[in-house]
Order: C-alpha cells, then structure tokens, then sequence
C-alpha cells in the first residue's frame, strides 16, 4: 500500500467540506412568520484535497486567507467531519489552534493546562507528571495560579504551544500559534518541534510567516480557495506562492493547477 | 473506528474521519473514550463551581446561602398567598421540594447552555461531547449536596430527627439524576439547533414548578382536580411522582408509593434513551453549527 519508506502518518483523500448556514437577509419579524423559504449559504471550504504525510515530516500549510486551512487541519483533528472523502489518522493527535485551546478565562493557567491534557485523553497522573515541564516551558513562573483573562496574548500562546508539544502527540497540529511569541520563544519552539520530528513524530504548521515555513518544514503545500495548488519542497511551494501572492490571482487561473 | 495496538512509535492508534451521517457513532468506542476521560467531566464541573464564587465576598458560602435565600423567598411568597397556612410540615415540604426541583432545574439549565458555551473546547479538540452535559449534571449534584444538609439541619432543628425512611430518598435522588441527565443531553442539542430555546427555557422551568407538587402538597393538587385528570398529572408530568415521593419520604416520613417509584423511573429511562440518542446521533455535527 504504501510506496514511500517511511510509516503514513496521515491520509487525506479527496476531502470536501462544505459549511452551510441559514441566513435572513431581512431580520425582520415579519420575514421570520411568514416567509417559508430561507436563503441557505454554503461555503465550500475544501474542495477535493488529496495528500500522504509519512511519519518524521513537518508540513507546511500556506496560503491566502480563506483557502480552507484550518479547515484542513481541524478535519485531520477530527473536530470538522468532512462533508466527503476520508481521511486516515495514525497516532495521537494534539492541536494547537488558532482559537486557543479551549481555555477557559476565568481559570488559573493550572487548572486550564489540567483540562486541556484531560479533555485530550490523557489521565490525571499523566497531566501531573508533565506539568512541571509544561509550566517552565512556558516560563510563567507565578502566573501558572493566576486567572487566565490576565494573560497577555503572548503568554497566552506560549502556554498553549507548551500544552501543545508536551502532550506526547504522534501527530501535532499548529495553526499560526507561533506568531505571537517573542523572537527567544519562537527560537526555543522551533528546536522542540525539531526534536520532535527528531522522534519520528509529525507536525502540520499553518502559517503566514513564510520564512519559518522555509525553515522548519520538510514539505508543504499551498490551497487555495478550497483546493490543493502545489505540494512540494518548502522553498517550491514559497516561492511560487510568493510570485503568486506579488502577480495577483489574475495571471493565474485555477483550471490550469 | 478500529483501534489497534501495534508498536509504539508510529501507528498504535488509527483514526478514519469519515463523512458525517446521521446515525449513532459505535457506541462501544464511544462509551470507552467516554470513560477514559471521565476525569475530565469531574475537574470541569470543579472548576466551574469554584469560578462561580470566584470574586464573591462569601465565596463557596453561596453554596449555603443561596438555597436558603431561595427556601425564603419561596416560603414568604407563600405566607403572602395564604395558601397552606397552619399546614403541619408546611416549611420543610417547601425546602425539600425546592432543593430537589433546584436540583433538576440546574441539570437543565446547565445541560442547555454547555454545548453551546463549550465553544471553543469544542473547535480546538476532539473528544465525546457527552462530556459538557454529563459535566453540568455533576455541577448541579455538587451544588444539590449542601441544600441537602440545610434541609437536614432544619429537620434536626424542628426536632424532628432522622428516619429510616429517609433512605427512599436515594433512589428518588438517581431517578431524577437520570431524567435530569437526558433532558440536559436533548436540551444542549436542541439548544443549539434553535437558539431560541435559551430564552424559552426560564419560562418553562418556572410553569413547571407551579405544575409540580412543590409550593403546595400533592393531595391538595389532586383532592381539587377532577379524579379524571389524576391519571394526567401523575403521569403526565414526569416530575410530579418523584417530587411527590421525595415530600412523602423527606418529610412526611411515609413510605413511597411503590407506583409512584416505577412511573420516576419510567421517564428517566425514557429521557436518557431520547436525550443520548437526540446528542449521540448529531454531536459530530456540533463543530460545524456553533
């Protein structure tokens, strides 16, 4: 089944996911009465994705907004179930996303690193075995008994890559996480992703920063409104995506890739 | 859906995400990562009690205070009315009834709005949703623990002490859990499908408590409507046998009806079947419709 060497780590086959919402063009009560007919927005968000990842890469996702990227990723997670194609996960995901990770604000960072490590399925014991790990990772010192909401956005994202990369994952997914943090953090983030590529673990970075796509990555690929333009080595896929990005969407169109 | 144990490095746990049908997910795997993270729902709903008093000058006191504002409130309202004045055993029918219709009250009300206050959890992990209800359920009983001492202290204050009885409580107690527990489960989706159901839902818990037996004894209810109707009461509000039962048993010190106990237990069951099939069947939709 497999023609590469190395173990897949994640399949995605022809992927499609589209979101649909109802939409009221006119709030109105009287609309919400008497009109039968609702007007339904669909976005297709992917369509038709198809790649292989072996196990020991790291995957470089870029592209504009609103090319269904952490679409992609969250489909891979197992939050988002497509709306066809399948896709094959091998190992134990951890997500880092855009969004947080699922922190609640008004809880200490202690108890939101206790949540988060359970809510990913690992036991109290396992949470307390790597909390101190997690906590100088993210040097918040005294902060870790603080109430979340008091955060700064940087600290904010330094705990959640710490959670993040410290919950044993095969597979670790990170959407744009690493901007925020300063340029030491960004620095100490990059070489624990590089280790644990180093154990043969694989990661997916959705980012805008093209230099630490370059950087990091063993491969990428480009979306693009939903579908997949080019996967390739990294310095490829950033270059054309650049010369893309400088041209405009004119010169090219999308029946040619 | 298989997961297979082969090796650690690479492969030991295999996951297909597959297009979303309408339809229960393998409920052995399900119901195993659900019990895998049970931790999990016990250190939300801990969390969320201690945040709630967080910046309170009474702090978990609430906890103590607040049922014994509302058991006054309720019981002025009452002497207000005039209905039930000289009544023996007025007031800790009035507590015992409202801690306990507080109890599924909370369930309820917690159940509705866990799905669609889990937001971001939700968008950013993968794991049985079953868990934010299940997790307000729990909120609600610790919550429910202390009113249960007040009512007790107020027993042993009347110098009415404790019975054996008494104990009839506990299976009142698991029926209504578990009829609490279906109906936060159907509410949370429904919640999210219809976000409407979120300003209904005060009302309609507030009619229930004037349809059930809590500010007044069940008898009274019954002795006024015509005996026709009793069959429609008694069955038909699947919290009027349990809060009936709990009154006789916490209260009157008299034993249950054993009718009353199979009909508690009929609609919890039923509300467990149609609440986790209601979510089960839909919960790999949520990340989509929040």
């Amino acid at each position: 089944m497999l023609s590469v060497s190395k173990a897949l780590a994640v399949r995605v086959e022809d992927v499609h996911l589209t979101y649909r919402t109802t939409v009221e063009r006119r709030r109105t009560l009287r609309h919400t009465l008497f009109t039968r007919q609702r007007s339904v927005f669909e976005v297709e968000a992917l369509k038709g994705v198809s790649f292989d990842v072996p196990h020991g890469s790291v995957l470089g996702i870029v592209g504009a907004n609103g090319a269904g990227k952490s679409t992609l990723v969250r489909t891979i997670a197992g939050i988002l179930p497509p709306t066809s194609g399948r896709i094959e996960v091998h190992g134990r995901v951890s997500t880092l996303l855009s969004l947080g990770v699922g922190f609640n604000r008004n809880l200490t960072g202690r108890e939101n690193v206790m949540l988060g490590g359970l809510a990913a399925g690992m036991s109290r014991d396992e949470v307390e075995a790597r909390y101190q790990e997690i906590a100088d990772f993210a040097e918040l010192e005294d902060f870790m008994d603080v109430p979340m909401r008091t955060y700064s956005s940087g600290m904010y994202s330094r705990l959640a890559f710490a959670v993040a990369v410290h919950m044993d994952p095969d597979v670790l997914i990170i959407d744009e996480a690493l901007s925020t943090g300063d340029a030491r953090f960004r620095h100490k983030s990059s070489e624990r992703m590089k280790k644990l590529c180093a154990e043969d673990r694989t990661i997916f970075l959705v980012s805008h920063a093209l230099g630490s796509v370059k950087e990091m990555c063993t491969e990428a690929i480009w979306l693009h409104k939903g579908r997949m333009v080019m996967q390739g080595a990294p310095d490829d896929v950033v270059t054309s995506y650049t010369k893309f990005l400088k041209v405009g969407e004119d010169a090219i169109t999308m029946e040619d890739l | 859906m298989s997961t297979t144990e082969t090796g650690r490095v690479a492969a030991d746990i295999v996951r297909v995400h597959t297009p979303y049908r309408k339809g229960l997910p393998n409920l052995p795997v399900y119901l195993k990562d659900l019990w895998d993270r049970r931790h999990f729902a016990v250190e939300m709903s801990r969390t969320q009690i201690r945040s709630q008093h967080l910046n309170t000058v009474f702090g978990q006191l609430w906890l103590i205070l607040n049922p014994l504002l509302l058991a006054l409130v309720y019981f002025m309202l009452v002497l207000i009315l005039g209905r039930g004045r000289g009544q023996h055993d007025y007031l800790p029918h009035i507590m015992a009834g409202l801690f306990l219709y507080y109890y599924f009250n909370a369930c309820l009300r917690g159940g509705a709005g866990s799905v669609v206050g889990g937001g971001r959890l939700i968008l950013n992990t993968a794991f049985p949703k079953a868990l934010l209800p299940l997790s307000s359920v729990l909120v609600a009983a610790y919550r429910f623990m202390p009113t249960l001492l007040v009512f007790l202290a107020l027993r042993l204050v009347k110098g009415d002490g404790l019975s054996w009885t008494m104990l009839w409580g506990v299976p009142v107690f698991v029926f209504l859990t578990i009829f609490g527990t279906g109906m936060a489960m159907l509410f949370a989706t429904l919640n999210l499908y219809f976000r409407d159901v979120s300003n209904f839902l005060p009302y309609m818990l507030r009619l229930w408590l004037y349809l059930s037996p809590v500010l007044y004894f069940p008898e009274q209810l019954l002795n006024r409507l015509p005996p026709a109707l009793d069959h429609v009461v008694v069955l038909g509000n699947p919290l009027f046998a349990p809060l009936a039962t709990w009154s006789r048993v916490m209260v009157q010190d008299v034993q249950p009806r054993p009718l009353y106990l199979l009909i508690s237990a009929c609609w919890a069951i039923a509300a467990l079947l149609v609440g986790s099939y209601v979510f089960l069947s839909r919960e790999r939709e949520f990340a989509v419709r929040l």
